[in-house]
């Protein structure tokens, strides 16, 4: 099973296995990882599940969709190149994602 | 069990978890229970009228927790057992399942959710006649759509929308039947109900308004379609009724707590009776958002029900702090995208920006001036623009708002008119 690494702004890592398929946020929300709020449930509603990517895991993400791309720039805390809403995110590989100060 | 010392929560869904979660972030070292009627984990329910076209849903892949997490939150998940009674003591109380369990509670939470509205109307008992608020009919109903031709659906509100709109992209030929002279007549003003009617069109699907349904027609006892006050018959292998919900509100009854179009509790979440609370789509609640009806409302939305959750866990451990949350929806309908900020009733001027032909506008609503509300379909940013200004007791002015070529979110500013 791949592992999603989750780094909370104090450093702090929860490393979680999860299944193939499923969102980076969805695995998060399980698992009740801090940070990753999440109040749509996953439909690009809300951006509360704003992660930033690790460098190392760029590469192979789906693309950024325009929904996706206008509600990265309305994010409680800012955007950057590796910002991503994490519901969007479907694991297929090990990824690690750090948490920003807030989401809402 | 030592559950007489700790807190009873009485419905596993969006709330109920939420306010299970919620107690032990604050602090709450106490027993947890959460009772839920359903067989199943509690899971995300907005999805059921929305990815219905695999031919199957799995409550078990929309849980909201994993079975871990329970264990090591110390939350007593208790599933497939449906409270039927509830009494209170000088010490807390007891609340008795169907199957006849019994568990005894310190404090109590309600979480008793909605339960859809039904028709009286013959043939509803027909098979391919379907209800949705549950994994357990959403499944029956994607297995019954997978085979079907023909969709009819009863209420054109949200549940009724999505599911003929993903009807309709999966090839099925669908008619909406709505009582009423425009759609999601509700949750939207006139603007954006007839948007929905020419895009649901524009899609394929028929739309029919002001339609008196006299009875569903069946052969074998299976449904064969709707027959119309006119004389009209639309004929349909499935039927799906979706006319909304009304509040689960028989087991406050019980305890004699207040009821009026919900369970009514205080800005903490507190019933009538000071102790018990009620949270998510059960509670009838002050919002500081609602203008008129006494500055109450129900909310039947996601959002809602994780940020009463929360108001209502910390009023049971004696934090009181109002709810204050500026509400706001969503609703997918295939390819488009609604998102709602704010309350529009009581609107005096409406300003449109983008192109609804095309499929990406917003309607921003006023009221003496200053915004309140905004209809966004497939606008996000306009959403969180205005949901933002909202927040934060901002104005979004009217004069700038109407070219699309500007950001809302630049247009943010103090308020003229207080």
């Amino acid at each position: 099973m791949p592992k999603v690494t989750f780094i909370q702004p104090d450093g702090m890592q929860t490393v979680l296995e999860a299944d193939t398929g499923t969102s980076v946020m969805r695995t998060a929300a399980a698992n009740g990882v801090p940070g990753i709020v999440a109040e749509c449930g996953g439909s690009a509603m809300c951006a509360t599940c704003h992660v930033y990517v690790e460098d190392a895991y760029l590469d192979g993400l789906p693309e950024v969709s325009e929904v996706e791309d206008e509600m990265l720039d309305c994010t409680a805390s800012a955007r950057c190149a590796n910002s991503r809403l994490s519901c969007q995110l479907n694991i297929e590989s090990d990824i690690a994602v750090r948490i920003p100060e807030a989401q809402v | 069990m030592a559950a007489d010392s700790g807190t009873l929560i009485v419905g596993a869904c969006q709330a109920g978890v939420q306010l299970a979660a919620s107690l032990r972030e604050l602090g709450d070292c106490s027993p947890i229970t959460l009772v839920g009627a359903e067989p199943h984990a509690p899971y995300q329910r907005p999805p059921l009228s929305k990815d219905l076209h695999g031919g199957t849903v799995d409550a078990a892949a929309l849980a909201f927790r994993t079975a871990d997490w329970y264990g090591r939150q110390d939350i007593d998940l208790v599933t497939g057992e449906q409270i039927v009674r509830l009494e209170r003591n000088d010490d807390g109380g007891v609340a008795v399942s169907a199957g006849g369990r019994r568990f005894r509670f310190a404090r109590l939470a309600l979480a008793t959710g909605a339960a859809v509205r039904r028709l009286q109307l013959e043939g509803t008992e027909l098979d391919g006649v379907h209800y949705l608020r549950d994994a357990a009919e959403a499944d029956r109903l994607a297995a019954g759509l997978a085979a079907a031709r023909k969709v009819a659906v009863v209420g054109g509100g949200f549940i009724g929308l999505e599911v003929a709109a993903g009807a309709r992209a999966a090839g099925k030929q669908v008619t909406v039947l709505e009582a009423a002279p425009r759609l999601v007549g509700r949750a939207v003003a006139e603007q954006t109900s007839e948007y929905f009617r020419a895009a649901h069109l524009r899609r394929g699907t028929e739309v029919v308004l002001q339609a008196k349904i006299s009875r569903l027609t069946g052969s074998g006892g299976k449904v064969t379609g709707v027959e119309l006050g006119d004389g009209t018959h639309v004929a349909a292998d499935v039927v799906l009724i979706g006319v909304g919900v009304l509040p689960r509100t028989e087991l406050a009854g019980q305890l004699g707590l207040a009821v009026d179009n919900g369970i009514v509790v205080d800005e903490f979440g507190l019933c009538s009776d000071g102790m018990t609370v009620a949270a998510g789509d059960c509670a009838n609640l002050p919002n500081p958002y609602v203008r008129g009806d006494g500055g109450r409302l129900r909310l039947e939305s996601v959002p809602h029900a994780i940020e009463h959750a929360r108001t209502a866990a910390a009023a049971l451990l004696g934090r009181r702090a109002p709810y204050r949350m500026m509400p706001w929806f969503w609703s997918d309908q295939a390819d488009i995208k609604l998102q709602i900020a704010g309350l529009s009733a009581g609107y005096d001027q409406t300003v449109l920006r983008g192109d609804p032909d095309a499929d990406k506008f917003s309607l921003l609503y006023y009221r003496a001036g200053r915004i309140i509300a905004a209809d966004c379909i497939n606008s996000p940013a306009d959403f969180m623009a205005v949901k933002t200004a909202l927040a934060k007791d901002r104005d979004i002015p009217a004069d700038a708002a109407a070219d699309p070529g500007v950001r809302l979110r630049q247009l943010i500013a103090e308020p003229a008119v207080r």
